[in-house]
């Protein structure tokens, strides 16, 4: 085939992709709000030591407890540390987190769901079972009662968390799965003698990710929110690490004549959770269309 | 119909099961036996032992998760390692005040949400709309502990409307105190005729519920919208509208009929919300309920306390599951026929 004569230049391409692009923004403006907002949590994240006024760790008893002015965006703490900065480095942790728990859930979900989804029967019921279980317990007492086991720390928050949430990653997961087992080009891979594993790996995975993606989107924000909340009861991240919900925590001394000290990074915990809610309901609609149509 | 409640409890007890084991997994993945933990500081190797024994944690795993299965059966959750109560006894104790808040918000939850979220799928895109679902959207991005600390630098700090924390003027307690038939004070101090008792039980109450309700309101909201839209784009729905049968009757005898499974479930789920976001509200107004608890066993290492605690909200949790459940046989007769 010649596939220069059909194609458009790249220039027509690219054009395309620029028109398109337009209309989408248009379409879904807070999507584009909440990548934007995204974006720039984001970048303060990665560049927090070059944009932080100060050290995020420097006590200086002389500057506790100041308002919010010029010289101290967020004011600072009872310990004179310049919470704009805390806030910056708090970046960093709670992004980290919501990644690295939503990117566990789904590495223990899916081949679950996977497993469950094109053996079927009795591997099926089993596995589903056991799923439903950690979904019996209600929204955050799994994740305390782990943590409560393990011992409160920042990573044994995440462990449990990602141990808690995995379920409805190996439920979609299946449910892809059970959809894509029948098509053609499965039965036609069996039959030309492709094992079971590379079956799924090559062909039935690609294929069932758009909704763990869409999923993965949604729980990044909802996570962010649970560790922090973890963290506020003194069961998550723990001194020197910087912390959105712990900052608050040790801001429950004195919020009331100092509001400053919780509400900042409290607004941070919002804002994130926020961007990335709009983004992930924008690429629902986007990639899942059955969704897009009712919303 | 006997058949699929028989099917329903068999599921229930199986989940239940399956909850009892991750609780006694969870127990023996601690990283201090709990038998160091009950001695306390320094214990000598024979204490250790001697404890073990009693505890039963020298005997096979199998035999252990027997016995274990065996005591929670006959309702004996363990002792506390901290108060040296039964675990049983402590909960029975707080279970008033979780109970009191988490009704309390579930009953706003419902009365605000689902008008809202039905509201807004009828009225799709106008601006009554596009301003619910924009509170969803950031409603369930607030984390309910800073909700909670400005609705008490608001509500105490500036405003000095109602207290910060606790559910009732400790000095009611101490001096006249009232009997605690219930552990509802709403009501105990209703039955006892203590007005300002009931007084102070309504202002302490305020805040607590107010967060709890706020933080769960907007999922409720966007469930509800998203089913009705859903409903909404049904045949029979177009069919009703195009026999020109008045529009309110349309949404609220035709549509809302059909939504009453599904928002059963919702109002089942939201109590699930309701219990977790407890766990945080109790936390930060010092409310003297399961939550609360749960989190200071946990500081205080008190794992009996911990496991018992988690065992019975999580039971709550299915029980009201299963209720849900059986209350679709109420609201669709189709069901009882098959």
């Amino acid at each position: 085939m010649n596939g220069a004569v059909t194609s458009p230049s790249t220039a027509e391409i690219h054009a395309g992709w620029a028109l398109r692009t337009r209309a989408f923004a248009s379409e879904n403006k807070l999507f584009m709000a909440g990548g934007l907002i995204f974006l720039i949590i984001l970048l303060a994240a990665f560049f927090a030591e070059w944009i932080a006024p100060y050290s995020p760790t420097k006590i200086a008893f002389a500057q506790k407890l100041q308002p919010p002015s010029l010289d101290h965006f967020m004011g600072t703490d009872k310990f004179g540390r310049d919470i704009f900065s805390r806030v910056l480095y708090g970046a960093q942790t709670s992004l980290a987190i919501g990644a690295l728990v939503t990117l566990g859930a789904i590495l223990i979900g899916s081949p679950i769901g996977l497993i469950a989804g094109y053996f079927g029967g009795k591997v099926d019921t089993a596995l589903m079972r056991v799923s439903d279980v950690f979904l019996a317990f209600p929204p955050l007492l799994l994740p305390i009662s782990i943590v409560a086991a393990m011992g409160p720390g920042l990573v044994n928050a995440m462990i449990a968390l990602a141990i808690s949430w995995f379920p409805w990653y190996a439920r979609i997961m299946r449910g892809a799965v059970l959809r894509v087992r029948k098509e053609p080009y499965i039965d036609a891979a069996r039959a030309m003698g492709v094992g079971p594993t590379k079956i799924m790996m090559r062909h039935v995975t690609p294929n069932s990710l758009t909704p763990i993606i869409v999923q993965g989107s949604m729980d990044f924000g909802f996570t962010i929110l649970a560790a922090a909340s973890l963290s506020f009861i003194g069961l998550g991240a723990r001194p020197p690490t910087i912390e959105w919900g712990l900052m608050a925590a040790t801001a429950r001394t004195q919020f009331l004549e100092h509001w400053w000290t919780a509400l900042c990074p409290g607004f941070a915990i919002f804002l994130t959770v926020l961007a990335v809610n709009l983004v992930g309901d924008g690429l629902r609609d986007v990639l899942d269309p059955k969704h897009g149509t009712t919303e | 119909m006997l058949k699929y409640v028989t099917q329903r409890l068999i599921m229930m007890i199986g989940i239940l099961f399956g909850v009892l084991t991750i609780a006694f997994i969870l127990g023996r993945i601690l990283p201090n036996s709990p038998a160091t933990l009950m001695l306390g500081d320094r214990p000598t190797a024979e204490q250790v032992a001697k404890a073990e024994e009693e505890l039963g944690l020298n005997k096979p795993l199998l035999v252990q998760y027997a016995l274990y299965m065996g005591q929670i059966v006959r309702g004996n959750f363990g002792q506390s390692l901290r108060t040296h109560q039964p675990v049983l006894v402590e909960i029975r104790n707080r279970m008033g005040a979780t109970i009191e808040l988490t009704t309390l918000a579930i009953i706003i939850v419902v009365l605000v949400g689902i008008p809202l979220g039905v509201l807004s799928a009828v009225r799709q895109n106008s601006w009554v709309d596009n301003l619910v679902r924009a509170g969803a959207v950031g409603g369930v991005a607030i984390p309910a502990f800073i909700l909670a600390m400005v609705l008490q630098i608001i509500f105490y700090g500036e405003l000095n409307w109602f207290p910060i924390q606790g559910r009732i003027d400790s000095n009611i307690l101490l001096d006249d105190p009232f009997a605690q038939v219930t552990g509802l004070f709403l009501i105990d101090t209703v039955l006892a005729g203590e007005w300002s008792a009931l007084k102070s039980a309504v202002s302490h109450l305020f805040l607590p519920t107010l967060t709890l309700s706020i933080v769960t309101l907007a999922t409720v909201t966007r469930i509800t919208r998203n089913m009705m839209v859903e409903v909404l784009g049904e045949e029979f729905v177009r069919t009703a509208f195009a026999y020109g049968i008045a529009p309110h009757r349309i949404y609220f005898s035709y549509a809302l009929k059909a939504t009453l499974i599904p928002m059963l479930t919702v109002i089942g789920l939201t109590y699930g919300y309701l219990l977790g976001g407890a766990v945080v509200v109790e936390f930060v107004f010092d409310w003297p309920g399961l939550g609360g608890f749960l989190v200071f066993s946990i500081v205080q290492n008190d794992f009996p306390a911990v496991l018992g605690t988690t065992l019975f909200l999580s039971g709550t949790y299915l029980l009201i599951n299963l209720i849900v459940d059986l209350l679709y046989f109420v609201v669709d007769p189709r069901l009882r026929t098959q």
